[in-house]
């Protein structure tokens, strides 16, 4: 791989591949690097995906981050979001403040939820996502105090509680793939454990092992994290003109 | 010959109908089209011990740091551009709210929409193998009586004892219309709340012919059965968005963020913007405006 490719870009098309083979759902991403990867994925090898604005609409075309000028498709209000989700026609990329081995995720608060050492947002709509439709993450700075043994709240059920449910949610429910500043990883082992499954370039096994706060399936072979090709790389410069990217990447 | 009720009044007669430990529903979502005036008008009130239903933002977060909340029904409280609101976070870390709820987003509206159909409970999927079982205790769930057979979650309905909503117009009784690009869930809020305190603060208020005028028939999600009184309030919902009459104020916003970080300068900015009634507030916004701007021409 070319010197020449910066990691944000290998990073946003990790992201975008999380979303193919989903067809004509809706791509949500919460956050820069996550809306850049659901519409890079658009406008490339995923092109019946449905991106919203971040506001109340779907737009077609290749809308920049932050654009204002709209192709508005339809109309998609959060009455429509929470009925798309429980509809399961939805894949969401989210954060994550903390994540444990099985995917339980945390965005509502660090320390006892009865008196948190931080408060951040609440668990929003974690709970209902997570049971309901397909659900990814980015995290941006990969190390142990986000890659934990036991997330402080659980906002995103892992697999292990939804197992624990049972019935319909044990079987529909459907982490993707967790995209950081290190790697590539997914819940695809046996027992729906975290996994590595790639490196982005320049970064080791030990690099990630040693950023973890759990223990990581790690395969026999574990490939890099591919660049993008010259149509994503075009697509790239096209919806993140500005280079946002580059921002939610940790030097 | 009957007349019809006459529903005009404003923010402090809406908020002297309300006693210390009702239930109320604040509409809007996060720093959107949050009805402020009269959250302003409740700050500057002895009304205390609420229980407040909010997609929340700064009206959870000025709420919180007055002191009027006992137990606080959240997903979220977040300023949109700002993610975390100063003061419920505060108030979070010192464990100042009594009785703090955490539900679901989805889990707000069924609850609300439960409330509004006078059914007790309505199931969803949303929470359950969540962390909102482990703080909710009381939360219960409920056995689909069909052949699939599945455990829900038992969203329990809320009845509120008073609503505010803000929407961008309403004629003199109660039809009220909201132009942006969503209605959020505030025709629930009124929906779900007992007849007698529901109130709609407007920008403007309209004759009826008026009404589609500027908005499809799609925009009139709110008749006047879902209102109790009308507020007219221009810039009502400062400094949240009101699109497409006016976007957030992101200065005066990270103004408010600031002062909140500091005990003295919060002191500062609520005896400055608060004490004093909404035309105070209004008259040190435009004010503020011109010191921010006389500040930056200086600068130059």
């Amino acid at each position: 791989m070319s010197d020449s490719v910066a990691l944000a870009d290998v990073i946003a098309v990790a992201c975008a591949e999380a979303w193919r083979g989903d067809g004509e759902i809706f791509a949500s991403g919460m956050g820069v690097m996550q809306m850049l990867g659901a519409r890079v994925a658009r406008a490339t090898f995923e092109p019946d995906l449905m991106i919203s604005d971040g506001e109340a609409f779907y737009v077609s075309g290749d809308l920049p981050i932050g654009g204002t000028q709209k192709l508005v498709e339809g109309w998609i209000p959060f009455r429509s979001v929470f009925d798309t989700l429980a509809g399961g026609r939805r894949h969401v990329m989210m954060g994550a403040s903390q994540i444990d081995r099985y995917g339980n995720s945390n965005i509502a608060n660090i320390g006892p939820w009865a008196k948190p050492k931080s408060q951040l947002l609440g668990v929003r709509g974690g709970p209902g996502n997570t049971v309901n439709n397909a659900t990814s993450f980015f995290i941006p700075k990969h190390q142990t105090s986000v890659f934990v043994a036991s997330v402080d709240m659980v906002s995103g059920v892992g697999y292990d509680r939804a197992k624990k449910v049972g019935g319909f949610i044990a079987k529909r429910h459907d982490l993707r793939r967790v995209v950081t500043n290190l790697a590539v990883l997914d819940f695809n082992s046996p027992d729906n454990s975290m996994q590595l499954v790639s490196l982005h370039p320049g970064v080791s096994i030990d690099d990630v092992v040693s950023n973890t706060g759990f223990e990581l399936v790690i395969p026999s072979t574990v490939p890099i994290s591919r660049p993008p090709t010259a149509a994503e790389s075009a697509a790239i410069e096209t919806i993140d003109p500005k280079g946002l990217r580059h921002r939610e990447i940790p030097a | 010959m009957s007349e019809p009720r006459n529903k005009i009044i404003t923010e402090d007669q809406a908020v002297a109908t309300l006693r210390s430990g009702m239930t109320l529903g604040i509409g809007g979502w996060g720093s959107r089209r949050k009805p402020m005036s009269l959250v302003r008008s409740l700050l500057r009130s002895d009304i205390t011990d609420l229980t407040v239903v909010s997609y929340g933002g700064p009206d959870v977060g000025l709420l919180c740091a007055a002191g009027k909340v006992k137990k606080l029904i959240y997903a979220f409280v977040s300023l949109d551009s700002i993610p975390l609101e100063p003061h419920f976070r505060l108030a979070r870390q010192n464990a100042t709210i009594p009785e703090p709820t955490e539900w679901d987003e989805g889990m707000l509206q069924w609850a609300l929409f439960a409330g509004s159909l006078r059914l007790p409970f309505l199931p969803t999927r949303a929470g359950l193998g969540s962390g909102v079982m482990d703080v909710n205790p009381s939360l219960k769930t409920v056995k689909s009586p069909y052949a699939d057979g599945e455990e829900l979650l038992a969203v329990p309905a809320i009845r509120l004892d008073a609503a505010f909503v803000h929407m961008n117009r309403s004629d003199a009784r109660g039809n009220a219309q909201y132009l942006g690009p969503d209605v959020y869930f505030d025709d629930l809020f009124l929906s779900a709340c007992e007849p007698g305190r529901r109130f709609v603060s407007a920008e403007k208020i309209i004759p009826t012919e008026d009404l589609l005028k500027e908005g499809t028939f799609h925009t009139l999600k709110i008749n006047r059965s879902m209102v109790d009184g009308v507020i007219h309030a221009p810039n009502g919902a400062h400094f949240t968005t009101c699109e497409p009459d006016y976007g957030r104020d992101e200065a005066f916003q990270k103004a408010y963020v600031d002062a909140a970080r500091d005990p003295e300068a919060w002191k500062a900015f609520s005896d400055r913007f608060l004490a004093g009634d909404e035309a105070n507030y209004q008259s040190q916004v435009v004010a503020w405006r011109e010191e921010i701007k006389a500040a930056k021409e200086a600068a130059k």
